[in-house]
């Protein structure tokens, strides 16, 4: 069942890529594709009541039976919160972006890429499967390319989704590790039955590795601290893909995938370390860097990281209390952000800018616009007041770092620190959104820096983050209205048991909210002196940047390839030979060394002969001769001593036959040689320097020691009897010859002198076309 | 004698290849060749020298020569033949067409 729910998707971009010419101009496409993610969100709504009760539903279908790889998908609380976030928001997304691209953008490329993506979400959020979860989460970063990349014309796009693409391609690589170590650890692919045979795996130790592998692919996946920085690089994407990808779904993947696997971490030191702490560190930095953005997408992304960051340490924080609030927050920000981004796209889609120092003062140009902004902000920022979900969740936030379930060791040393950097996490959160809202919609008008009159967005654009910011305020007046239905089932499927937590406004006054007063009392004197303090930002991100640290790594990266390609690859072929020869020599020699191959034995030689001495001591001084020859004549008829000697070596060791061809074959060759030489150039001398010379003679001495050696050593350990014996019995009687060599040549191994002539024919052809082509040519350029 | 010949064989291996890191064509050319006379040289050695008659059958004569190394050597002799011209007449071509036979200077372009 669920197969159809997230195959639908796909059809529908391929449907797309089908009948892409005769969709009409006159209507958007949007309008069609919006029908997908409704009915979806329709579908997962109606699974919701049985889910509530507690009763996950499944689906199962053979795919690579094989390996134990199924498309097992099942739909549980966690996974329906985010089944209808993608749905719910892809359908607003797709309904703004009607009206924000305009019908001569590429819209079939855009349709078919989000539909692959939604696909892709949600067929990860539901896998039951390791490998059909890690195949959707490689989908994603790859349609996410291609969404970031879409104005491809862009050189910051590109830049940006290349970016993004190494850097969660990287994490879901390790992630792939971490999956295959689990496979190989617990012998299932499935999920929850990993997560039921945690004790053994907690004792395995492949838990560790496991444990941060797996981490690292959603870290970076979630743009967790220092993977964060290919989100801000991401905003070159057109704002609907902004809102949809990069603030709702896509970075969500990664908390997923640490909350669906914390009931197999959770309880471990190093996960509480790990997820709580970098989720800390990406709070804090993130809202730190955020206040420093100029382009209102900046700010978004920068405060995506820290929101991201904050959910990760509750998830990490590992108490009941503290995972509800992170379900809740998870929905909070959605709402919040999207309507932000798609607010930030109004912005710049009215006014031609997102820069905030362009912008200011639109508040009178744009009300409606203004008011979604503000309650978006005002939430974002946690700011005490019952209309705004954030605070209800940020309040939670806090009550979780003052409860946090550390078991012991260092972690139970660290996490007193923990509100503080909470704190000052959010003290920043509040500037940010501040700066966010006051920059752009109070202050001064900026008429003249503006490329159009500013002027409300048309009603359709408003509609999608309208939706949202009313999702904001409901939650936040009436909390409890999702409680039932969407959060405690997520929670109890993250936390393992059923989680009932009453969200309410005013709890007395408790730790909580004395620091949400303190975030606002700072938050608002920093704002307010904002420009006294900012000097700071020249020094603290200064050289720190994770920016420049990728950047300076892929730079060092491509040099020291380069270098290294280029030191070996040098284009000189005598180099090259030089490397294979010595290769060989060590390769062999090194094998034999260990093998214990060298052998020696005199036992069965032929007694040694004058003739062929001489004979092979007048090939030896020749062979060496031919090296120090300096003209070619020469060179030539030295080489013929060898190649006569050579022939007179076989007439003496019995070999007519050989002889005969060796005789003929040399004469040719060195008439061939002469032949060549009327149109070669003479002989120069050795031009290379002294050293190489002197490797030269070591090389080829090595290699024709070591073949002298290879050649005693097998002539010395003969195991078997030749088969020669078969031959001069049935040379006769079979072959009906008395010339055995002649015979084996072409009756019993006839197919090798049938190659041979071919072998022969072919130089031929290739000598006469060689020849030929230049004869043409020649005649073309005459006529 | 054997040992003698697996001598003989590796030292023109050994001069083969000092000519074949050699930078001019001809002197490549020349080193293949030794390097072949080398490998028919250690096939023939392989197959025990001097056991016998020539493999020729004749009345009386109880042993031969290993005549299968010998089909193997005949084989490659031609082999090595059909490459040395072709060899010969690229590297005539070479020279006619880039003036040059020094094989660092016939390295091809950059962006090849």
């Amino acid at each position: 069942m669920f197969l159809y729910y997230i195959a639908l998707p796909f059809i529908a971009a391929f449907l797309l890529f089908l009948f892409s010419r005769s969709l009409s101009k006159t209507f958007h496409t949007g309008w069609l594709v919006a029908i997908v993610p409704f009915v979806l969100f329709i579908l997962f709504l109606t699974n919701s009541s049985e889910i509530s009760e507690g009763q996950p539903v499944a689906s199962l279908t053979n795919w690579i039976p094989s390996m134990g790889i199924q498309l097992s998908f099942y739909l549980d609380g966690l996974s329906l919160l985010f089944t209808l976030l993608i749905t719910g928001i892809g359908f607003l997304v797709v309904l703004y972006s009607v009206f924000y691209l305009s019908k001569k953008e590429n819209l079939i490329h855009f349709y078919i890429y989000l539909l692959l993506f939604m696909g892709s979400m949600l067929g990860l959020v539901m896998s039951d499967n390791l490998f059909v979860l890690y195949t959707f989460w490689e989908f994603t970063s790859i349609s996410s390319f291609l969404l970031i990349g879409f104005w491809s014309h862009r050189a910051r796009s590109v830049y940006g989704a290349l970016k993004s693409m190494m850097i969660t391609v990287f994490g879901g690589l390790c992630m792939l590790g971490g999956f295959l170590l689990l496979w190989v650890a617990t012998d299932t692919t499935s999920i929850r039955e990993i997560i039921s045979q945690k004790e053994e795996l907690m004792a395995s130790p492949l838990f560790m590795p496991i444990l941060l592998l797996v981490l690292l692919g959603a870290f970076s996946k979630s743009a967790q601290f220092p993977f964060h920085t290919w989100l801000p690089d991401a905003m070159e994407a057109p704002t609907p893909v902004s809102a949809y990808l990069h603030s709702a779904t896509m970075v969500k993947a990664g908390i997923y995938l640490v909350a669906r696997l914390s009931l197999l971490f959770s309880g471990s030191d190093l996960f509480f370390l790990c997820v709580s702490g970098f989720g800390l560190v990406t709070l804090c930095w993130g809202s730190f860097m955020a206040v420093r953005q100029t382009d209102l997408k900046g700010i978004l992304a920068f405060s995506t990281i820290s929101q991201l960051g904050m959910i990760m340490s509750m998830l990490g924080f590992g108490s009941e209390a503290a995972i509800f609030a992170a379900v809740f927050h998870i929905f909070n920000h959605a709402t919040f952000k999207g309507s932000l981004f798609m607010v930030a796209g109004i912005v710049d889609h009215e006014t031609g800018t997102r820069d905030i120092r362009k912008l200011g003062g639109l508040m009178t140009f744009m009300p409606i616009t203004a008011t979604l902004a503000f309650f978006g902000t005002f939430s974002m920022a946690g700011f005490p007041l019952p209309i705004f979900n954030g605070f209800l969740s940020k309040e939670m936030f806090f009550d979780a770092s003052l409860q946090t379930a550390s078991p012991s060791g260092l972690a139970r040393q660290t996490a007193p620190l923990f509100p503080y950097l909470a704190v000052l996490g959010s003290i920043f959160t509040f500037v940010y959104s501040m700066y966010l809202f006051f920059g752009t919609f109070r202050g001064k008008v900026q008429l003249h820096q503006l490329e159009k009159k500013p002027h409300e967005a048309p009603f359709g654009m408003l509609i999608p983050p309208f939706l949202l910011v009313c999702f904001i305020v409901v939650i936040g007046v009436l909390p409890n209205l999702i409680n039932e239905r969407l959060l405690a089932p997520a929670a109890g499927a993250i936390a393992g048991n059923s989680i009932h937590i009453h969200v309410a406004f005013w709890h007395g006054i408790k730790p909580p909210l004395i620091m949400s007063l303190i975030v606002v009392t700072a938050g608002a004197l920093l704002f307010v002196f904002k420009r006294y303090w900012e000097i700071i930002y020249r020094y603290l991100p200064g050289k720190l940047s994770a920016d420049k640290a990728y950047q300076a790594f892929l730079n060092r990266l491509l040099r020291a390839a380069k270098k290294i390609t280029g030191s070996y690859m040098t284009g000189s072929l005598s180099l090259y030979l030089a490397i294979i020869v010595l290769f060989l020599v060590c390769v062999t020699a090194g094998m034999m060394a260990v093998t214990g191959g060298f052998a020696f034995s005199t036992a069965d030689l032929s007694p040694v002969k004058w003739p062929e001495v001489i004979t092979g001591v007048s090939m030896l001084i020749a062979a060496v001769a031919t090296i120090f020859m300096k003209r070619r004549i020469a060179a030539v008829i030295v080489i013929g001593v060898v190649g006569y000697g050579l022939s007179l070596l076989f007439v003496l060791f019995r070999a007519p036959d050989l002889a005969l061809t060796q005789l003929i074959i040399e004469t040719v060759t060195v008439v061939l040689f002469l032949l060549c030489f009327s149109h070669l150039p003479v002989m120069k001398p050795n031009s290379k320097p002294l050293r190489s010379r002197v490797a030269d003679v070591l090389i080829s001495l090595a290699a024709g020691t070591l073949i002298t050696l290879v050649a005693i050593s097998s002539h010395s350990s003969k195991w078997f009897q030749p088969i020669s014996d078969y031959f001069v019995k049935t040379s006769y009687s079979l072959g009906g010859g008395k010339n055995i060599v002649n015979v084996i040549l072409v009756d019993f191994r006839g197919l090798d002198t049938m190659f041979e002539i071919t072998v022969l024919g072919l130089a031929a052809l290739g000598i006469y076309g060689m020849i030929k082509i230049r004869l043409r040519k020649k005649g073309g350029m005459e006529q | 004698m054997e040992i003698l010949m697996c001598i003989l064989g590796g030292a023109l291996f050994a001069a083969g290849i000092y000519l074949l890191l050699q930078r001019q064509l001809l002197r490549i050319i020349l080193g293949t060749a030794l390097v072949s006379h080398g490998a028919h040289l250690l096939i023939l050695t392989m197959g025990k020298l001097n056991r016998g008659a020539p493999p020729v059958l004749g009345e009386g004569i109880g042993h031969y020569t290993d005549p299968l190394p010998q089909a193997l050597i005949l084989t490659s002799i031609v082999i090595s033949f059909g490459v040395t011209s072709f060899l010969l007449v690229l590297a005539y071509r070479a020279y006619q067409k880039n003036r040059t036979d020094m094989m660092d200077q016939l390295r091809g372009t950059e962006d090849e």
